[in-house]
Order: structure tokens, then C-alpha cells, then sequence
């Protein structure tokens, strides 16, 4: 099992959802956050003041998923999430040792989807 | 010169012309209580106390999360405290009977003999109670706006006291100056239809004082968050917007012409100023911003309120688009190179739109919208600019003076700031032990 965290441009997430549905990928958690990576975004100004390395806004996804969709997701994300420009974002793929459904008390692959 | 100002302009102007065949000019038979003249002060009265928790959220929206409860908290105490000392002694101060011109007697403490017959000095067709309480919510909201420059790094406590000595010493002089019977800046023929000295350049000029004497908050300039919660902001605009058509119209003190003239010059001058600054925002920064067009609006108020009783619509208009440019002139440049913290330019807007509009009353007044009034530059009198200025200059010098000395008397007394660490928590938590938002449902 693999824990996928995607951090993406707020605007591409519609994209992002659409391609994982596709693909059958339904459980998905979201978050909004902020963050910086190399990417300048768009200076917000207030009263003539330009706001200067501040944070931007960015969406967090989080999916944990069964070996055989890791790429799968990958994919999906990557396909809605890309521009081609800096800021475009990242997706983390990280080992996943246990998981379980609070309803059943299912464990591991059984829980996960 | 006559004696020209708001309750002159009710004594002299509109009520003489237009009730004259009712009661014939005898102001000094028993005055006789005028119903839509009362019904409309008594209404203008509530609308400008609605202003004041509209500038709360003004100033709320544009702080961070963690101050956002001090600053409704501060603005809603003022109502309270001010309130107080109002109807206990600062009525009196402010408008009770002259003493050398600069104060009022103490003879109306209390409100003892302030009842329900009119006052013939200040408004022959209304109670005078109901004179009293409109004059109250002026006393409310200026302390109010001063906070503008304190915002998010003075102790509340400190903030109790000072604002009473303020009114105390500052607004009660200054309003019996230009609006109480025997006032010198009245007798020398200042024109000030609302509250642009009384109000605006007062309370601009004390929180220049404060952004000086308080200190900017750690961060300032490039480490603080960018304002909570805009639509608070315009939220805000709107109801002061709504609430300065009862302290514009309202100060006519009657139900005629001249309100009607008040009400619509107010409306036109935030109008012009809302677009003159959001297209200042488009040539410099690329885009009209939402701040930009509702500081604008509410300089234009500003602008317009000396004004409002002696200007034609024209005029308002271009009284409007100077406050559209000089206090974003302001706001802009000279806030960022002298490097000062007024934090939601409590200066930058009521202190420079109050300045240019009691100037621009000495060049656009004219005699043909208020008879008690006067002409200005444009209208052939240029001595008007020069009786508007030296009103102007005297008000901003003792605001300013006044304002850095109970400053400093405060601060020696119980210190005017929180600590560097109650700043970094946020004064909601640190002075109120509460929190605007929760996190979870």
C-alpha cells in the first residue's frame, strides 16, 4: 500500500478529480494550504502595498491506494495538475504499513478502497 | 464675517427660509418642535451610531485573524464609554455656555437642563435632546477611527483611558471651537457643515500621533499578513456609506432643502473618489483593487462632510476626485518613505481627506446652495481658503500635540502596548481571552 500526497495548483484540482475518475480512483481527501516552492505567484496588493515572500495558496491531495493503482494515480495527477509551468507542484509517495475502516475493522488492501 | 457652521446654518438658513410663514422669524417666542424636522435628526442620529460598528468591521476585515475581535471589541467600548462621558459632562464641555471661547460650561453636566423644548442657539425645530444625542454619535465615532492607527498592538486597558481623556481634552475643546455658541474658530467664519475638522482632521492627526508614539508592530512592513477577511471590509464601506448620509443630510438639522442638498453632494463625492482610486490602483499596480475602490469611497465621505452644506453637485464632484488622489497619494508614498505604521491609515485617509476637504469647502462653498454660508476661491472670495486653512492648521497642530501628550501620560501610567509576545498571540486571546473564528464546527 502507498500513502500519495499530490500538492497542486488550486485551480488544476477540478482537472485532477475529472482524470482520477476515470480511472476509478474515488477516495480522495483534500485540504487547502499554503506553502512555497520555487515558484513567484501573483504579488497580491493591498492599499499600494505589495505583499513581499509571502505564502501561496496551494491544494493538498491525499490517497491512499493498493499497489496496482500507484501509477494509475500518479498519472492522474500529473495530467490534470500540468502546465508546464514553475509552480505546477509535487506528489510525495510514501509507504503505507497498515490501514483500517472504522465501520468493519477491515485491515490493509480490503480497507483501502 | 458671520458665524457659520452647523447649527448656524439650521438658525440662519433653512429653517428661517422655509418656515418663516409658520413662525414668523420670532426665535424668540417659545420655540415650537417641527415633527419632520425631529422625525429626521432622530433617524440621522441612529444612523450615525450604526457607523461606528461599521467602521469595527471596516477595520476588523482589514487586521489579522488573531486581532479581529479587538477591534470590534474597541470600537463597540468607545460607543459605550464615550456614550457616558457624553451625557455626564462632555455635552456640556462641548456645547454648554462659552467660557472665552474655548470651552463649554459646566452648567449642562448631567444633561440638567438639556430637555425636550429646542435649543434656539443650536436647532430652533427639535429637541433639544435630540440635538444631543446626534452630537453624541460624532463623539462616538472619532475616537473610533483613531484606533485605525493603533490597530493590533495597543492594550486595551491603556485604550479605555486614553479614549476618555481624549474625548475629555481634545474632542470637546475642538467641537465647542467650531460648533458650540461663542466658539472662536465659529466667530471667525471656518465653515465646517459636519465634522471634517471636528471629526476628521481631528482624529487623523491624533493617530499620526499614535503610529509615531506606539511604535510599528514587529513585522512591519513585509512580515504582516495581508488583511482577514475583505468582504468584512466592504461590508463595512457599505454601512459607513449608509450611516454618512445621516451625518451628512443629518447635520442640516431640519427636514428641507438643505438636508436634501447634504444627502445628495455626500453620495456623488463617494462615488468619484471610489473610482478615482480604483483607477489610480489600475495605472500603478495593473488592476482596480476591492480595497483600493472602498478606501477611496470612504475618503470621498470624508472629504465631502466639511462640505456637504455648501457645495453644488458639481463641485462635490470634483471635491471627490481629490479624495480619490491625495490620500492615495498619501497611503502610497509618503506612509512607505517615512516609514511610520499607521496601520489601516486611519491618518492617510480621514487625516489627509479630512485636510483636503475642509480646504476644498473654501474653494467650491457658494452662497446660492446655502445662503448662511459663504463663497469660496471660485466664487470670487478667496478670504474663505484663508479661513479655512488657518482652522485647518490650528485643529491639526493641537490634535497632534494634544494626542502625543496624553499618549505618553498613558504610557508612563499603564504602558500603551502589549508585550512583544501578546502581539505575536494575537489580542483577542491576550486581552479578551476569546477567538473570532473556531477551527472546528
Amino acid at each position: 500500500m502507498k500513502y500519495i500526497i499530490g500538492i497542486i495548483q488550486p485551480d488544476r484540482l477540478d482537472e485532477v478529480l475529472k482524470r482520477l475518475t476515470e480511472r476509478e480512483i474515488h477516495l480522495v481527501t483534500v485540504s487547502n494550504v499554503v506553502g512555497r516552492g520555487r515558484q513567484k505567484g501573483i504579488a497580491e496588493v493591498y492599499r499600494s502595498h505589495k505583499e513581499q515572500g509571502s505564502l501561496l495558496k496551494k491544494v493538498k491531495l491525499e490517497i491512499a491506494v493498493n499497489e496496482a493503482y500507484v501509477e494509475l494515480t500518479v498519472d492522474a495527477i500529473t495530467a490534470g495538475a500540468r502546465t508546464g509551468s514553475i509552480g505546477d507542484g509535487k506528489i510525495f509517495v510514501l509507504d503505507l504499513p497498515e490501514c483500517i475502516r472504522i465501520r468493519t475493522g477491515e485491515r490493509g488492501g480490503e480497507a483501502i478502497g | 464675517m458671520l458665524a457659520l457652521c452647523l447649527p448656524a446654518a439650521n438658525v440662519l438658513g433653512e429653517s428661517v427660509a422655509t418656515q418663516s410663514q409658520e413662525h414668523p422669524i420670532a426665535a424668540a417666542a417659545a420655540p415650537k418642535v417641527d415633527t419632520g424636522d425631529t422625525a429626521w435628526v432622530l433617524v440621522s442620529a441612529a444612523l450615525v451610531m450604526l457607523m461606528t460598528p461599521g467602521l469595527a468591521f471596516f477595520y476588523g476585515g482589514l487586521v489579522r485573524r488573531k486581532n479581529m475581535l479587538s477591534v470590534l471589541m474597541q470600537c463597540l467600548m468607545i460607543l459605550c464609554l464615550v456614550s457616558l462621558q457624553w451625557v455626564l459632562f462632555g455635552y456640556s464641555l462641548s456645547f454648554g455656555p462659552d467660557k472665552g471661547s474655548l470651552i463649554g460650561g459646566l452648567e449642562w453636566l448631567g444633561l440638567k437642563s438639556v430637555g425636550m423644548e429646542p435649543n434656539t442657539n443650536y436647532a430652533a425645530t427639535i429637541p433639544h435632546q435630540v440635538f444631543m444625542m446626534f452630537q453624541m454619535m460624532f463623539a462616538v465615532i472619532t475616537p473610533a477611527l483613531i484606533i485605525g492607527a493603533f490597530a493590533e498592538r495597543m492594550k486595551f486597558s491603556a485604550l479605555c483611558v486614553f479614549v476618555l481623556l481624549w474625548a475629555t481634552f481634545v474632542y470637546d475643546p475642538v467641537a465647542h471651537w467650531v460648533w458650540g455658541v461663542g466658539g472662536f474658530l465659529r466667530q471667525s467664519g471656518a465653515l465646517d457643515f459636519a465634522g471634517g475638522t471636528v471629526v476628521h482632521i481631528n482624529a487623523g492627526m491624533t493617530a499620526l500621533a499614535a503610529a509615531l508614539v506606539l511604535g510599528r508592530r514587529q513585522g512591519y512592513p513585509n512580515g504582516i499578513s495581508p488583511p482577514h477577511n475583505l468582504p468584512f471590509a466592504v461590508l463595512g464601506a457599505a454601512l459607513l456609506w449608509f450611516g454618512w448620509f445621516g451625518f451628512n443630510a443629518g447635520s442640516a438639522l431640519s427636514a428641507g432643502g438643505l438636508a436634501s442638498n447634504a444627502f445628495t453632494v455626500t453620495h456623488i463625492a463617494a462615488a468619484a473618489a471610489g473610482v478615482t482610486w480604483a483607477l489610480l490602483d489600475w495605472l500603478k499596480h495593473k488592476k482596480p483593487t476591492t480595497l483600493g475602490m472602498i478606501t477611496g469611497v470612504v475618503a470621498g465621505l470624508v472629504a465631502i462632510t466639511p462640505a456637504s452644506g455648501f457645495v453644488t453637485p458639481m463641485g462635490a464632484i470634483w471635491i471627490g476626485i481629490g479624495a480619490g488622489v491625495f490620500p492615495w497619494l498619501a497611503v502610497t508614498y509618503i506612509k512607505g518613505a517615512l516609514n511610520y505604521d499607521d496601520s489601516l491609515d486611519a491618518f492617510g485617509v480621514h487625516g489627509i481627506g479630512g485636510i483636503w476637504g475642509a480646504l476644498a469647502t473654501g474653494i467650491w462653498a457658494c452662497k446660492a446652495v446655502n445662503p448662511a454660508g459663504a463663497d469660496g476661491l471660485l466664487y470670487g472670495n478667496p478670504m474663505q481658503f484663508w479661513v479655512q486653512t488657518k482652522a485647518v492648521v490650528i485643529t491639526m497642530a493641537y490634535s497632534f500635540m494634544l494626542g502625543v501628550i496624553l499618549l505618553n501620560l498613558v504610557d508612563i501610567a499603564m504602558k500603551l502596548r502589549v508585550s512583544e509576545h501578546e502581539e505575536r498571540v494575537g489580542l483577542d486571546l491576550t486581552q479578551h481571552r476569546e477567538g473570532a473564528y473556531t477551527l472546528i464546527d
